[in-house]
């Protein structure tokens, strides 16, 4: 269980200071599969990288599992249970696919056990476990790549950053399908993904939409699904997100 | 032939920079301290020891396949400076490993040196692989100094590949390359370097497309840690239609220092010239994705520049 307790966050933009995150306190349950939606530039990455360390809070405290984490490193919380997969995935030369899983999985690993890792995401083993993780593989592949990193560290508590973005329609059908057996197998672990897709949003327990750095609407999916869909288009979406957040 | 007699730190170098645990297959000559400490000949591959200089000659016949030279240099004994001359002459059409490697053992007060002039002579259509490691280990004052000087002349269609490597231990190096190149010729060289402490490292590349449809891809990826320097310095010229390109990436950390200097030089409007360079300290959203991995930051440094330097 992961308790955010009124969070902020700014940064400097232009010389100005600009309040990204305000005042946020949340509790992700364990056993839960929460979403975050909301328009771009709302701070869900940025409240991503505040859970993983990447970036420290001016206020607040973050409590896993009873645990007061909010002045741990990124290391120590990785170590505590938390995973990252990032909305941009890093590229590094020379390291390969095998040497990531291996960092990620922090015992040794088995080759044909790394493979099952990728396996799951549809990439073939053979073809990708030997490649370097460098500017030659294509933005899915990167994409699924920090996937199964994520699967091969099975984390306590796993936030993924738009996983399907850049993701083929194909594909996509299997992603929902790791995400559900992440949820339906895994017991006193919870999931956070920050999504757009609708169908994402519909394998949710709990829905957040963060809009303009504060929490928008939170609840069950069947009571915030219906209503941030109530119009057809995205852009419909959207914009009704938009409006309310200037409210 | 004659059997080859090392001991324990002669034989711990040779693994570092030859990867051997064994006798090799093949043709073979052992130099340690000095001295000739095993040599083998095969039906294809002579060597030769020099007589009006220290060193040898390697002569391999026209047409010898799938056949390897190793030729390791180790020098365990402190303040040792010597200066090797070997000439490998490869026959037309032949296809060839040679790896070479120098290993110092400093423990003493004097310095160490060991200057190899190695040069190449490839016959047409020849195919050459060269390996080739600097290593130096041992904790005495004596400094450990290597100044390889590598001449490469290829005649039409022949290729080589080079692989240069120095990880570690060597205080002080100045390696010269030259290749000159004929018609069809191809010259691919992956050069690894790291220098720490006080190293101080040189490298220049000197590579002349002389014929039609000459090529060459020089690499370099380097990393200069603590306060060493080094001088990365890469000439192409282009003489003829030829394609040249060259690549300097280096990482820098502590106080390293590092120079990049490319050059090119067109002597004719069909030469195609590439260089690039690009020098930075590793970057801080590698260390941050290995770090959410449950690396410490060090840990995710020496990872990210074992895979660079790979
Ligand atoms: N280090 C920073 N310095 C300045 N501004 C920042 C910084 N980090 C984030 N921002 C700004 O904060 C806002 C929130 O960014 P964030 O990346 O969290 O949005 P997001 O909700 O993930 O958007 P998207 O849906 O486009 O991914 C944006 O306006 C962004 O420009
Ligand atoms: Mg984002």
């Amino acid at each position: 269980m992961l308790e955010l307790k009124n969070i902020s966050f700014a940064a400097e933009n232009d010389g100005k200071e600009k309040q990204i995150i305000k005042d946020i306190s949340l509790t992700i349950e364990n056993d839960k599969f929460t979403v975050i939606t909301g328009p771009n530039g709302g701070g869900k990455s940025t409240l991503a990288k505040i859970i993983a360390g990447i970036e420290k809070p001016i206020s607040g405290r973050l409590i896993l599992d009873g645990q007061d984490i909010t002045e741990l490193s990124i290391t120590d919380r990785a170590k505590a249970g938390i995973g990252f997969a990032f909305q941009q995935p890093v590229r590094f030369k020379g390291l390969t696919v095998l040497d990531l899983l291996k960092i990620a999985y922090g015992k040794p690993i088995k080759v044909a056990d790394a493979c099952t890792f990728l396996s799951e995401v549809g990439l073939c083993a053979k073809d990708y476990i030997n490649r370097e993780v460098n500017s030659s593989l294509s933005g899915g592949e990167l994409k699924r790549i920090e996937i199964a990193t994520i699967l091969a560290r099975d984390p306590k508590l796993a936030v993924f950053d738009e996983p399907e973005a850049g993701i083929d329609l194909w594909s996509f059908q299997n992603l929902i399908r790791i995400f559900e057996n992440m949820r339906n197998s895994v017991s006193g672990r919870s999931i956070i993904v920050i999504s757009h897709q609708e169908r994402i949003l519909n394998i949710a327990d709990e829905i957040i939409v963060l809009a303009d750095g504060a929490i928008l609407k939170r609840g069950a999916k069947d009571e915030i699904l219906p209503e941030i869909t109530g119009t057809d288009s995205a852009v419909g979406s959207c914009e009704m997100l938009d409006k309310e957040a200037r409210k | 032939m004659s059997k080859v007699q090392l001991d324990e730190i002669q034989k711990r170098l040779i693994r570092e920079v030859a990867d051997l645990h064994d006798i090799p297959e093949g043709a073979y000559n052992f130099r340690a301290n000095s001295s000739l400490a095993g040599r083998n000949t095969t039906a294809n591959i002579d060597i030769k020891t020099k007589e009006d200089k220290p060193g040898i000659d390697i002569i391999i016949k026209e047409g010898t396949k799938n056949e390897s030279v190793h030729i390791p240099v180790v020098l365990s004994q402190s303040g040792i400076k010597e200066t090797v001359y070997n000439d490998f002459y490869v026959g037309d059409n032949a296809d060839v490993l040679i790896v070479a490697g120098c290993g110092i053992d400093n423990c003493g007060t004097g310095d160490s040196e060991h200057d190899g002039i190695h040069r190449f002579f490839i016959g047409k259509g020849a195919k050459v692989k060269y390996v080739e490691k600097h290593y130096g280990s041992g904790d005495g004052t004596g400094k450990r100094i290597l100044n390889p000087v590598t001449e490469v002349y290829m005649d039409e269609d022949s290729a080589m590949e080079m692989e240069m490597v120095q990880i570690k231990g060597v205080d002080s190096t100045e390696r010269t390359t030259k290749a000159e190149l004929k018609a069809g010729a191809k010259l691919v060289v992956h050069e690894r370097l790291m220098t720490h402490g006080e190293q101080k490292a040189l490298s220049i590349y000197d590579v002349a497309l002389n014929g039609k449809g000459s090529s060459a891809d020089v690499v370099s990826r380097s990393v200069a840690r603590d306060n060493s320097y080094q001088k990365l310095d890469m000439c192409i010229l282009g003489n003829d239609e030829c394609s040249g390109h060259t690549e300097c990436d280096s990482i820098i950390m502590d106080n390293g220092r590092i120079l990049a200097v490319p050059s090119l030089e067109a002597n004719s409007v069909d030469a195609m010239l590439v260089h690039e360079a690009a020098i930075g300290k590793i970057a801080g959203d590698q260390l941050t994705k290995l770090m959410t991995l449950g690396l410490t930051e060090q840990e995710a440094e020496e990872q990210i520049i074992n895979g660079f330097l790979k």
